[in-house]
Formats: C-alpha cells, structure tokens, sequence
C-alpha cells in the first residue's frame, strides 16, 4: 500500500492560539485516486488543506510527498513540489486576466523584469485548455461564476501538478455546472493527478470519489473504501451520532390544506418573460428549484419588494397586500433571508443581539427615540435560545460562530418580527451536516405552526428532502410544479434544463425543438 | 488567433483591462480638445505657448507627485500626506542648505528624508495593520507640524542657492523649461514600467484581490511597504523642485495639495478601492484640471468659483465612471 501513495500525511498537530485545529491526524492520498476528505465545519479539514499548500506550518508531524520527507514552507514551495489547493472561496484578481490569474505565482517568481505578455498569454492557455476553452485574455470580471472555479482550478494546476486539493468545488455551482466539474476531476485523475476532494455533499462524494476519509474535532476517525460504506455511515463518523433521519417528515395527505397563506399573482419581474403565479398553501414547505441565473432569487426578491416590480399583484393569508419596498413587505409579514450571507445577510462585525434586532427596530425603541438594550437583550436571548445557538452569549461578534451558528441567528433575525411567511434563499449554504439538519427541523416546525415557508435550493437532495412541493423557474418564467411521486432530481433537471416543459395548471405544453 | 478565440466564444471577450483604460483615456483627451477648441474662440490669450507653457509649468511638478499617488491607489492605499511631504522635503533640504551644506547634497537628503516618512507610514500599515487612510491623516498633520517646527514657522528665504540649482526649477532648454522635461521624463518611466514591469504588476494583484496574491506567493505587505515609500520619495522629489524653482521654502507650502492630486488621479481612472488606474490617465486628469482653471482665469471668473467648478468635474468623472460600471456589470 505504501508503495503507492503519493502523500503520507504522518501525526500532524496545530494550534492556533488556545485552539487545537488538528491532533495527530493521520492523511495517506494513493497515486491516482480521488479521495474525499469529509468532517463538519471545525473538523481540521481546511486546516489540513492549508498545511499541505504550505499556507500555514503544523506544529508537530511529518509530510512525505513520494516517500520523500518534505517541508512546505510557503505556497511556492507547493507549487514546486506540485501541489496545487482550490480554495472554497473564489479568490482571483478581478481586475487582471485569466491568464495573469493562472500564471500569478509563477509571475511573481520571475526574475525577468519586465513581463513578456505573449509567452504569458500561450503557456496560460495550455493549462486553461486542460479544462475548458476559455480565452486566457478576458478580464476575470467577465466570467461568469462557474468559469471563475475553473480558472481557480486551472491556477492550482500547474503544469506538473501531482496533487490537487478541491475544497468544496461546487458550493456555488448549479447541477449542471457541477456535473461538467465532475467530469473534468474525472479527467485530471485519468491524468494520473491524485486529487483530495472536500464536500459536504454526500452524493458527490459517492459518484466520484474511491475512498473517504473523516476527520472529526481535529481527530482523524477513519478511511474507508467508498465500495465498502453507506451515505448514513459516512454521517455518522462525522457527527460522531446517529442522526436517524436526515430530513424531517413531511407533511401526510391527511395534512395538507386548501388554505393559502401567499398568493402571487401573474408577477413579471424580468423583461421579455410571462408572469408568475402561484400560491402556498398553510403547513407546506415550497421549494423553488433551477439553474443558477434562471431567475429565483430574482423572483422572490420581487415578491418581497427588494427590486422594482413590473406588474403582479401579492395576497397574504386572502388579504391583497402592496409591496413596493422590503419594509411594506416586513410589515406585511413577509420576510426574506439572502443567499449570500456574509455580503447582504448579516453583520459580521456586530454582536448577536444587534444583529437579532436589526429587521425591526422600532419595536425596541423608547418613546424618547432611544434603543432599549434590555428588550433587545430579551429578544436576542429568547430566540437565540428556542433556535439553538451555540456561542458565547448574545454579545459575540457574529463572525466568530460557525456558518451554521451564523445562519441561524440569520433565521432567528426573521422571526424576531413573527413574520407571516419566510422565504429563505439557499439556507444551507456553507453549513456543516449537523446544523443542516437543525436548520431543517427547524423549517418545518415553522410550517408545522402555521408560517409560510419558502425555500429556494441548488442542492436537488435537499430540495426534495425538505419540500412538500417544488416549482421549477427557467429563463425567469415558471415551468413546471412537482409534489409527492413526481419529486425527483431526474425531474426536477429535466424541467430545469429546457428538456422538457410542464405547466401543471396552464398545460401549456411548449416544443422545444 | 486572439481573434477565433473570440469569435468562438461569444460574450467572453467583450472589455479588455487596457481597453476600457484607452477609453477612458480618449474620453478625457475629447472632453480636454473640446474645451480647449471653446477656449480658442473664446479668448485671443489662451491658444498660445505663453499659456500651454503655464498650464504644463502649473501641473508638471505635482504630476510627479500623481505618479506616485496614483501607483498607492492602485494597491489599494492612499496617502494624504503628500501635501506635507512635498512641503518637508523643501524645509528639510533649505534649512541644510542655509546650515552651509551644498544643495545638491542638502536635497538628496531631503529626498531621503521624505522617503522616511513613507517608511514609517508603511510599518503602521504593514506592521501595526493601521490602514493608509489614517496613518497618511496622522503624517499629514505630524509631518506639517514639522515643517513648522523646523522653521519656527516663518519662510525660509534662499535666493543665495547657486544658479546651477535654480536652473532645475528656472531654466530652460530653449523654449521648454527643465520642469517640463523631467516630468515627461518621470511619467513616461513610470507609465512603462506599470505597463510592463514584473514588480508592477505585483501592485496591481495586490490591490485587486490581497487575498489572491497572497496565495500566489506575492509577499503583499512588502508591496504595499514599497509603494507608501514610492509614492513619498516622488512628493519630496517634488519639494525639491519647487525649492528650486521658488528659490524658498515655505512652511504652509502644499497644504490641501493632497485633494488636488488625488481628484486628478480618481478622474483619470484610478479605483479607491484598488486594482485599477493608469499613470496616463492620471496625468490627463491633472491637465483637464489644469486647463479648467486656466480658462476660468481667461473668462475671468472669480477665484473663488474655482475649486468649486473642480469639485464639480471630480464629483461628474466618477458619478460617470460608477454609471458606466453598473451598466457593464
């Protein structure tokens, strides 16, 4: 076995600070392999990464990169030694070409004083056309953001690139993007590159990778043959419980109601496209499904007056309500929770409490214009106590919890007004399987109470998993509803894609030829 | 080749880094011809030498010290303290020159002295993890106090400078003064150098995406410790030359300098937020201020209309530049 690895990974321990990252995990990456490295958010999993790309030193244990001990010191020692890490977050200069993107380390060890842009431009697209053909001359800003992944790939590539970290490639990816990733990792390993792979994704891990391995509280736990363990294992290791269910029950034929809570009427919110209408129903979890770019959050954003309405009309619970900026809507009782938390959902700077009070201050203001800080003190501790939070108390700043941690003082932020309905933009982006299955539960207990819940996912499994029924958006119309039997990813895709075109009510059966 | 790439690829070609720059460019050399064309039919004064030699005398030496402002911009710093600099540079390099030391020798130090100052603003922002803003805020008004300080606050005369010096700032090659020559000189180093210089374009990573660099191994913090150093070494370059040219050296000099070149660098195309930004598109914005005042004097409009009407033109660059980048986007 040893004869074949590529990178030994021997007892490695990091501190940072009083925090222990990492204790005496053990890493074997074989030639050739595409190896998934699985754990929650705190497992050690990027720590590790970052160790191997020499963006930090470990404090204790050894590396081996083909038998040989080797010290990473800095990122260009990686590069050199053939090691290439793509980072969670797309971190490229926006401003320069792809090409000054992909060759930047190796612009920046460049003895030459001045920089010869035709050599850059030629060898730069060498390594891009390993991947797909885009022109290593266009500015990054103009990528969309799939493209931008593979330039990020692209740039850990190398042209003798031996070991290739993915560290949760497709996080921002629709299906289809992610298939056409997969299908490249697939090619890069035929390559003979060995490929550490990190996902929370259970599915992706089963149809790419040959063997798993998981960390948990910055302890390795195990490696297994992907052949020889079940999704439900892999979860358990990480979770170190059984989690028996990973998604709540949904609601039984007995339960379901006639009653809508929402009703959106004949809504155009894009140039060129029909109306939308539908409605959710009391008790129901409504999922929104589609590409990236089909036009969901736009939709919802204008169901909630956070952009300009073309034309529509909006009933609550049977009463027609006006919406024209996001406080009628607040008002209303409609609320909308952003995809991106760190850019537009919270205040990463401020504490727990005034984040919680953010949606509605005026219910914690005096008479004489003042914050009251017992009642926002009351209302923080109240909620963040029904949600679950774990931290500190209410005065943590909130970019020191954990994606989950943050996302749900996000969700407690929305509630704090009892809103009417919740529509929730991609809930459980960024956010390790433990806390998904909170957040999930508490979804549906929201439902089960009475509130409407809107969910909008590019993870298909748990679009499914959650919802009681699922509309599908295309080009900005609505084209197909699915519930029950129908709920599948095959069907979902299939409506998604263009392939083929549904509309439950209208029967508008449209040729696509 | 570039060309079929394109052509296969719709809609990822498009805007081009140094294309979007040249439009700029050609934007403000068509706003700058039309005003001057206007100027010409308005004033007999304004089409000759005489005036084109003032303008260009009035923005050469606060070109250079554009230069500089604009390579910080681009990493993502400013500095408000160039105003001080400039001025530091000249009392530094007067007052040794009045302690008997030669001028050449008395300047170079002065140049030293200023490039020190940068030093220090770039270990708070590099060491300390201040940023550039506040640091530049806090050397702007330490650095002044200096300069007072230095000269007990009255002007230091210094007509006995030998002609050799003064001719930097005074003479001439012919028709063009000295002035002029080293600032197409100074520029045109520094617009090919961040074109096409290796170390340059480490600036231009830096300020696009820290993060990014750092992961390619640029040592980011070392960037942005060089370019604070440049672009104050430029501003005491600068003093010198108005020491030279003014044969004095005032302690009030250059105060509100700083909001002038940064105008004429943002105008020009430089992005606050860093990544971004020519030398030459900074220069042309120096020169659309410059020929804004000069026509003003022209039509007699009160001086005290002036800064107002710059304030204008800045506040228009960039509300056209935001507009232009939200359409793109």
């Amino acid at each position: 076995m040893t004869a074949a690895a590529i990178l030994e990974i021997r007892d490695i321990s990091k501190s940072f600070g009083a925090i222990k990252a990492l204790t005496g995990v053990d890493f074997t990456l074989q030639r050739g392999e595409i190896h998934a490295l699985c754990g929650e958010n705190g497992a050690g999993k990027s720590t590790l990464m970052n160790i191997i790309a020499g963006i930090v030193q470990p404090d204790e244990g050894t590396i081996r990169l083909e038998g040989k001990d080797v010290t990473i010191a800095s990122p260009s020692v990686a590069q050199r030694l053939g090691i290439g890490l793509v980072h969670q977050e797309i971190a490229l200069c926006q401003d320069a070409t792809v090409a000054e993107n992909i060759l930047m380390a190796a612009i920046n060890n460049r003895r030459a004083p001045l920089m010869n842009f035709r050599r850059l431009y030629a060898d730069a697209q060498k390594i891009m056309d390993l991947l797909a053909p885009i022109p290593v001359e266009t500015p990054v800003a103009d990528l969309s953001i799939s493209n931008q992944q593979l330039v990020e790939i692209a740039k850990a590539l190398t042209l003798e690139c031996r070991v290739l970290m993915l560290d949760e490639p497709t996080a921002a990816l629709t299906e289809t993007e992610a298939r056409r990733l997969f299908a490249i990792v697939r090619d890069l390993k035929a390559r003979g590159i060995s490929i550490i792979y990190i996902s929370h994704r259970m599915a992706e891990i089963f149809s790419l990778c040959d063997r798993v391995t998981v960390f948990r509280d910055g302890r390795y736990v195990a490696t297994d043959s992907i052949a020889s363990v079940t999704p439900n294992d892999v979860v358990r290791k990480m979770v170190g419980r059984e989690i028996t269910q990973l998604y709540p029950e949904k609601l039984s034929p007995e339960q379901r109601t006639d009653r809508p809570v929402l009703s959106v009427g004949n809504l155009s919110y894009r140039e060129g496209s029909d109306g939308v209408s539908f409605t959710l129903r009391a008790g129901e979890i409504l999922g929104i499904g589609g590409l990236i770019g089909a036009g969901r959050s736009e939709m919802v954003q204008t169901v909630c007056g956070l952009r300009p309405n073309v034309s529509g009309s909006v009933e609550l619970n049977g009463e027609p309500v006006s919406i024209r900026t996001y406080s009628d809507a607040v008002r209303a009782g409609l609320v909308y929770l952003s995809e991106d938390r760190k850019a537009s959902g919270l205040f990463l700077d401020l504490s727990v409490a005034s984040n919680i009070s953010a949606l509605d201050l005026r219910k914690l203001t005096t008479p004489l214009g003042l914050l009251d800080r017992r009642a926002e003190a009351r209302q923080a501790t109240d909620l963040v106590e029904r949600h679950g939070v774990r931290m500190g108390g209410i005065e943590t700043q909130v970019s020191t919890l954990s994606g989950g941690n943050q996302q749900k003082v996000a969700i407690a932020r929305l509630l704090s007004v009892g809103p009417k309905v919740v529509i929730l933009d991609e809930p459980t982006r960024g956010v390790d399987v433990g806390a998904k299955v909170e957040i999930h539960r508490l979804l549906r207990d929201l439902a089960e109470r009475g509130v409407g819940v809107i969910v909008i996912s590019s993870e298909l499994p748990e679009l499914i998993g959650l919802s009681d029924r699922v509309l599908v958006i295309r080009e900005g119309a609505l084209v197909g509803e699915l519930e029950a039997d129908e709920l599948t990813e095959e069907a979902i895709m299939l409506l998604a894609s263009g392939v083929r075109q549904q509309r439950s009510n209208a029967r508008q059966v449209q040729n696509v030829a | 080749m570039d060309a079929e790439i394109k052509a296969s690829a719709p809609g990822l070609g498009g805007r081009n880094w140094l294309r979007l720059g040249s439009m700029r460019e050609a934007g403000l050399i068509a706003i700058m011809l039309a005003l001057c064309i206007a100027m010409t039919f308005a004033s007999p004064h304004f089409l000759t030498w005489g005036n084109f030699r003032a303008m260009l005398m009035s923005f050469s030496i606060e070109g250079i010290v554009v230069v500089g402002m604009t390579i910080l911009l681009i990493v993502g710093g400013i500095d408000l303290s160039v105003g001080s600099v400039v001025c530091f540079s000249m009392v530094v390099s007067g007052a040794l020159f009045l302690m008997g030391l030669d001028p050449w020798t008395a300047s170079l130090i002065g140049i030293g002295a200023s490039a020190l100052i940068g030093a220090v603003m770039g270990f708070f922002v590099t060491v300390i993890g201040l940023n550039h803003f506040i640091t530049s805020l806090a050397a702007m008004v330490i650095v002044r106090g200096l300069c007072l300080v230095i000269t007990k606050g009255t002007p230091l005369s210094l007509f006995t400078l030998p002609p050799g010096f003064k001719a930097i700032g005074q003479g001439s090659f012919g028709n063009v003064p000295y002035v002029i020559v080293i600032f197409v000189v100074v520029v045109a180093i520094f617009d090919f150098l961040l074109r096409r210089a290796t170390a340059f374009r480490k600036v231009f990573y830096t300020g696009s995406n820290e993060k990014a660099a750092q992961f390619s191994g640029i040592k980011t913090k070392q960037v942005k410790f060089w370019v604070t150093v440049l672009c104050s070494t430029l501003a005491g370059f600068a003093g010198v030359i108005y020491m030279s040219r003014f044969g004095a050296a005032t302690p009030t000099f250059g105060a509100g300098m700083e909001l002038n070149i940064i105008a004429a660098a943002v105008i020009g195309g430089a992005s606050l937020n860093g990544g971004s930004g020519t030398i030459f598109g900074a220069i042309l914005g120096m020169a659309l201020l410059s020929v804004v005042t000069s026509s003003l004097i022209l039509l007699d409009v009160s001086v005290y209309w002036q800064d107002m009407i710059k304030g204008c033109i800045l506040l228009a660059a960039v509300s056209i530049d935001h507009f232009l980048h939200r359409r793109k986007s």
